[in-house]
């Protein structure tokens, strides 16, 4: 069936509270208006409202109850509203969702999953569009992921749920609306692995989330400069599949790390490092990075100066010293 | 709910003067049994030991830190009291005391104060939470938890404790407003004990009792004498058994003092008179109920001298267990960070492993 990814992550909501009696979820508006962005949609008519239902308006408070639910034996599943709206919460999540299990030595653990939806390219106000992944992936103890497909919003969302971690689940909002075909049978990788979206020769493409079809995007434009891009989805932030990855850079010899997020500091710069200790002898040129620029996010007429797009990442490939190896160009 | 009904009492409940008399503020509330009376007793006696023990061994270096609860033994011990086995307390860094009456073994009590682990005890059997640091943050956690209970249809209740500063934090007031609205059974246990380190109360709230602060979320609210254990037991039992009855939650606030200085680091000379220490000795919690006590022929001199001696045995367990170091295991760094370990920790266990051995 062909679906949204907003329906798949809905969809693999409603299939978690049906297999497991223990799973609620709960936030803002995620009740009788099934979330502002839809994800929710008729859980609670389906379902009740025990198994779904609207908190106050309070993010800590979301999460810190979140915490004493999951203590108490359910699998939460919330929703933050927004990405920046999410940092009300950050002391809940680092301090204390990302650590239960180590400061009780294993005594206790946390399994729930906070939904974000994040990034940008909607034309959102300021605060709807932060890419907050490296505040969470620099947090031992929690699983970061984020689905670049709707087949992989249902899949992720539902290992993410099973998972006995606590896993931040962002939602790259400007793919809620993209739809394809997708199989509800769970038959996908695990979620802590990536994949390759499209093989390649000559480079790869590390791309998550909003990213990935803007990678897949660039390999077809790729083409034309006579370059065979392949595409690695990381699918998991956080751990970070190595093999992959390095096994998709020792064959082709060349990679550029794709985010919305700020470069500076950012998630990137712990690919680029990872990349570049394990493949440094098969690299033909420095790993590159096209990030979002070191700015808040713009005002929504300018958000396309900070968005990685086609051209960008192709002027970025331009630069990895093909003429010291040269590639057979329409090869 | 009629907003009278949350109201608290005018003044603090009192059952005992500081002079250890009967007094008559009691409005309503009945007398805790003479036994339960003298095992608070009993349990205060070693409180107040195991927090001077305590604070001398930080002195020697065998406590990293230590933050003394001297002056609260009414609150500390009545808190343990009021709960059931199947309940849980969410306690915060200063409650030591609290989890020894409890029944909390010293060595699993300090070992996050010692810096041996964060959490010394199993919560998961002993049903009470890791000692909280992150200020006001288990308020919400005891609440969700007393959520789960009641949807679970299980009996128990959770009381989180809480000083007077960390309820100017945000997460307190979430949590009275989310108990409030799911009626969760939890307890909110203010110790207001004056201070947060060197903020005196009146820099820290204009409000007249933080009592007050229930009934704008709905909430049943009260204030106590905070120093007389008759009262706090009273109080607390009342508001463990109506939120055990389905009534929703309570917020106590309860009227104390911390003796001593914020912890042994700490210098109280530096924000705080030394007359209004002595004026507050004088109210002491153990010496107040021990005079009551004794009025009313429930406790005998031998009992008192049974208990200090029994207390004296016990700081010598507190001193055999801190002076007896505890291997600690590098390795054991990367277990339960997440449920299996991830290939980056075993790399990383691998190489500290290598760096030990080498
Ligand atoms: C969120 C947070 N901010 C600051 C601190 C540092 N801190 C530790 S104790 C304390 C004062 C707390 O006072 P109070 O709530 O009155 O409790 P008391 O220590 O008097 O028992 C502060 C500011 C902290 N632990 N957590």
């Amino acid at each position: 069936m062909t679906t949204t990814m907003a329906q798949a992550l809905n969809a693999a909501m409603r299939d978690a509270l049906k297999d497991d009696d223990n799973v609620v979820v709960f936030g803002e508006d995620v009740g009788a208006l099934g979330g502002v962005f839809r994800v929710t949609d008729g859980i609670t008519a389906d379902f009740g409202e025990d198994r779904c239902f609207d908190t106050p308006l309070a993010e800590a408070g979301i999460v810190g109850f979140a915490v004493g639910m999951a203590m108490g034996g359910f699998r939460p599943v919330v929703e933050m509203q927004f990405d920046a709206f999410a940092y009300p919460a950050f002391e809940q999540i680092t301090s204390h969702v990302a650590k239960l299990r180590n400061r009780t030595r294993g005594a206790l653990s946390l399994p729930m999953v906070i939904r974000i939806p994040y990034a940008g390219g909607i034309g959102g106000v300021e605060h709807h569009c932060d890419s907050s992944e490296a505040y969470y992936t620099h947090t031992p103890g929690l699983r970061v992921v984020t689905p670049g497909t709707a087949q992989d919003a249902y899949d992720l969302l539902r290992d993410a749920i099973d998972s006995p971690d606590p896993v931040v689940f962002l939602e790259p909002k400007c793919r809620y609306w993209s739809s394809e075909e997708v199989s509800f049978t769970r038959s996908g990788p695990a979620m802590d692995q990536a994949v390759v979206r499209r093989p390649g020769k000559d480079v790869t493409l590390i791309a998550y989330g909003p990213m990935v079809a803007t990678a897949l995007e660039t390999a077809e434009a790729a083409k034309e400069e006579g370059w065979d891009v392949e595409v690695v989805d990381l699918r998991s932030l956080s751990p970070f599949d190595d093999e992959t990855v390095t096994a998709s850079v020792r064959r082709t010899g060349r990679a550029v790390v794709v985010h919305e997020a700020a470069g500076f500091g950012g998630y990137g710069a712990e690919v680029v490092a990872r990349v570049t200790e394990q493949c440094f002898h098969q690299l033909h040129a420095p790993v590159l990075r096209v990030t979002g620029l070191d700015i808040p996010f713009p005002a929504p007429k300018l958000e396309r100066h900070q968005l990685p797009d086609v051209d960008r990442i192709l002027d970025t490939i331009a630069r990895l010293q093909w003429a010291d190896t040269p590639v057979v160009a329409g090869a | 709910m009629a907003t009278e009904t949350l109201l608290p009492s005018a003044s603090p409940v009192r059952f005992v003067a500081e002079d250890g008399t009967r007094a008559d503020q009691h409005g309503g509330y009945g007398e805790p049994s003479r036994e339960r009376l003298k095992e608070a007793y009993r349990l205060m006696v070693l409180g107040r030991r195991f927090d001077v023990q305590a604070t001398a061994l930080t002195k020697q270096g065998r406590l990293a830190v230590y933050p003394s609860s001297a002056g609260q033994e009414a609150c500390q011990v009545a808190a343990a009291l009021t709960l059931a086995k199947q309940d849980w307390l969410f306690p915060t860094y200063r409650d030591s005391v609290a989890l020894i009456a409890r029944g909390l073994k010293p060595g699993e009590v300090l070992t996050l104060l010692r810096g041996d682990a964060h959490c010394g005890y199993n919560p998961a059997e002993t049903r009470v939470a890791p000692q909280c640091t992150p200020l006001a943050t288990q308020t919400l956690h005891a609440t969700g938890l007393a959520h789960a209970m009641q949807r679970r249809g299980e009996d128990g209740v959770a009381l989180a404790l809480i000083g007077d500063g960390a309820t100017s934090e945000g997460d307190f007031h979430e949590a009275l407003n989310f108990a409030a609205v799911f009626k969760a059974p939890v307890v909110f246990f203010v110790q207001n004990n004056r201070y947060a380190i060197s903020v005196p109360f009146e820099k820290q709230s204009a409000a007249a009792a933080l009592a007050y602060k229930g009934i704008g979320y709905g909430m049943r609210s009260e204030q106590v004498d905070g120093n007389d254990a008759v009262a706090v037991l009273s109080v607390l039992d009342d508001a463990v058994k109506h939120a055990r009855d389905k009534n929703g939650p309570v917020l106590v606030e309860a009227h104390t003092y911390r003796i001593d200085a914020h912890t042994n680091a700490d210098d109280a000379t530096r924000y705080r008179e030394a007359d209004e220490v002595a004026k507050w000795r004088e109210a002491d919690p153990v010496t107040r109920l021990e005079t009551y006590l004794k009025a009313q022929k429930t406790l005998s001199d031998n009992e008192i001298e049974q208990f200090r001696s029994d207390a004296e045995d016990f700081a010598q367990t507190v001193r055999d267990t801190l002076n007896a170091e505890p291997e600690l295991d590098p390795l054991s760094l990367f277990d339960h960070v997440y449920a299996e370990p991830t290939r980056h920790l075993e790399a990383q266990r691998a190489a500290l492993k290598a760096e030990l051995e080498a």
